[in-house]
């Protein structure tokens, strides 16, 4: 054991150097923005203290837990450290571009007013006025809907197409044609059938969830192992078997990544699509503060908007890597 | 006589390809009897593992009659059980549920949970893997992948065990060792073997018979060789014996001077 520790020692020091170089270029890139923010300086001397940790560490081979906690510290660094002088950059810029004044609000003006927003997520002040919180909940529930429906139709639609030649050959031309098309264009005839808006909007979800849903799956059907469905014939399972232990399974990973790309386009699209419909919903609501030349709260949808779709995305990449067996 | 369990009759396999028809196999005449070890030899290509998807039931033969048990093959049977070249597990079921799901297909309908639990678990067992039933077959070696895909087969209890190149894949020594359990299990279950293999130690070593193929396309059975070595057969004792070096020159004259491939 000893033996091993000793031996991974210039690794470990390697990887000092490295969060050395690091902790210097973020401290170079706060002189640069000429800007000290409050976050990033503190974030500079939790490096300088992670450092001086490290050090320690070092100099005290007899304590492996110290040592441990270091690497792990030194690891975790590794990770936040580039990310947060990304962010630190984007923000000086921003900072600069917006000095001068002009019609578009400077970081800390957006702080501040998120700051007041966020205080108060869930107030309700009739129909056109609610906290942010339920506009979101609000544009999270239609793209449920929509992509719901979408997925207990695409599904089931993109495993017939990919066991059944005839059929795929039938439809494809036409989901060739379809699916190229912007879900926006689908709007009107959702006005037109359903006769409301909200119904609407969820329609549009709809239509641009099922096209990735559909693909994949059949894709992931026609892609089966040959070899996987050989010993299906040669076990002679039952097709009940054939689906349940063989298809299903196999196609699952392919499934999710057509689940996870419907929902990327769903989240892209229901902003645009509250635009134009109205209600509740965090696109009606940039919509709405532009017309209240509220910029800061745009620029701060921007962000919640950003921050959902990571979430949903980061998600569904969990969902799928449990479910990959490739990797295995 | 021993019964015979296979039967093949003037059988030929043709394919339709863009190029016109592809002959692949013609002429076959070949019964295998009850508790036979065949192995079937050629160059690449020549059809073998042709012949076999044929007794196995994936394909259908162009022309000639297959029979298995009198019955003619109409497409795959548990009777007839296949070790594939690559193991061909599910790899989102555990070595266990691997043989379960064969074990559930053949004896469900007669036997109670238990018994095919108890079924699956021997089958694992004969084969030297009863520790690694809860793994996963990523977790487990090449070796360790081929035993399991081995008793999948054999806990369906065929009455012929069709293997295709099973040992093809694994490094010489993985390989020894398993043609070594599989002569056990041979002679412990009294099984029908039919092999599909390139490799003309193994032939001798495992097989009473081995059936030699042309090349393709168009290809036949150019030779038979009895092996008439005795069983149990030793590995190293083998490699002195006089009767074992004489078959080994018998089909390596066939393969490399009568079928030699005209460079591929």
């Amino acid at each position: 054991m000893t033996a091993a520790m000793i031996a991974a020692r210039p690794g470990n020091m390697a990887g000092t150097d490295a969060t050395e170089a690091d902790a210097g270029r973020t401290a170079v890139s706060i002189d640069e923005t000429g800007n000290e923010l409050p976050a990033t300086a503190s974030a500079s001397k939790v490096a300088d203290g992670v450092k001086e940790k490290a050090e320690k560490s070092l100099s005290l081979p007899a304590e492996p837990l110290a040592g441990r906690i270091g690497e792990w510290a030194r690891a975790l660094l590794g990770i936040v450290l580039p990310p947060l002088a990304g962010l630190a950059l984007l923000i000086g810029i921003w900072h600069l571009a917006t000095f001068g004044g002009g019609g578009i609000p400077g970081p800390g003006q957006t702080w501040d007013a998120a700051v007041a927003l966020f205080s108060d997520p869930f107030y309700v002040d009739g129909p056109n006025d609610q906290g942010i919180g339920w506009n979101v909940l609000a544009s999270l529930e239609r793209v449920g809907i929509g992509f719901g429906i979408a997925a207990l139709v695409g599904i089931p639609a993109g495993f017939l197409l990919g066991r059944f030649a005839l059929l795929s050959q039938m439809l494809n031309p036409i989901i060739s044609l379809l699916r190229p098309v912007s879900p926006l264009a689908w709007l009107p005839i959702g006005l037109l059938v359903f006769q409301r808006a909200d119904p609407a909007a969820t329609w549009t979800i709809f239509i641009c969830s099922i096209w990735p849903m559909i693909l994949n799956t059949a894709q992931g059907v026609t892609r089966v192992p040959q070899d996987y469905l050989n010993v299906a014939r040669v076990l002679n399972l039952s097709e009940w078997k054939v689906f349940t232990r063989i298809l299903f399974p196999a196609v699952l990973p392919y499934m999710l990544t057509g689940i996870r790309l419907s929902i990327g386009t769903a989240w892209l699209v229901i902003v645009a699509a509250e635009m134009l419909t109205g209600g509740v919903g965090i696109g009606f609501w940039v919509w709405d503060e532009w017309n209240n030349l509220k910029v800061e709260h745009i620029i701060i949808a921007i962000f919640v908007i950003g921050i959902v779709g990571l979430i949903l995305e980061q998600m569904l990449m969990l969902v799928a890597r449990r479910f990959s067996y490739e990797n295995r | 006589m021993t019964k015979k369990i296979v039967q093949i009759e003037n059988v030929g396999q043709s394919f339709d390809t863009k190029k016109g028809r592809f002959v692949a196999l013609r002429d076959i005449d070949l019964d295998i009897h009850e508790g036979e070890s065949i192995a079937l030899i050629g160059h690449s290509g020549c059809g073998k593992s042709t012949l076999l998807n044929l007794i196995a039931g994936l394909t259908r033969p162009s022309s000639g009659v297959m029979l298995c048990g009198g019955r003619e093959i109409a497409g795959p049977g548990p009777e007839r059980a296949v070790v594939f070249q690559n193991h061909s597990l599910l790899p989102w079921l555990t070595c266990f549920d691997n043989v379960y799901l064969a074990v559930e297909r053949v004896f469900a309908a007669k036997e109670g949970k238990a018994s095919l639990k108890q079924r699956t678990h021997e089958a694992l067992e004969l084969v030297g893997l009863a520790h690694a039933e809860t793994k996963f077959p990523h977790e487990i070696s090449g070796g360790m992948k081929q035993r399991v895909g081995i008793a999948r087969a054999l806990s369906m209890q065929p009455r012929i065990l069709l293997m295709d190149e099973p040992f093809g894949a694994l490094d010489a020594l993985t390989r020894a060792n398993l043609q070594d359990e599989l002569m056990k299990i041979l002679a412990a279950t009294k099984a029908t073997m039919v092999m599909v293999t390139h490799d003309v130690d193994e032939a001798v070593l495992l097989s009473d018979r081995v059936v030699m193929l042309t090349n393709g396309p168009a290809a036949t059975i150019g030779e038979i060789l009895e092996v008439g070595i005795e069983r149990p057969r030793d590995r190293l004792a083998l490699a002195h014996d006089a009767q074992f070096g004489e078959c080994r020159a018998a089909i390596m004259e066939f393969l490399y001077h009568k079928q030699l491939k005209r460079a591929a």
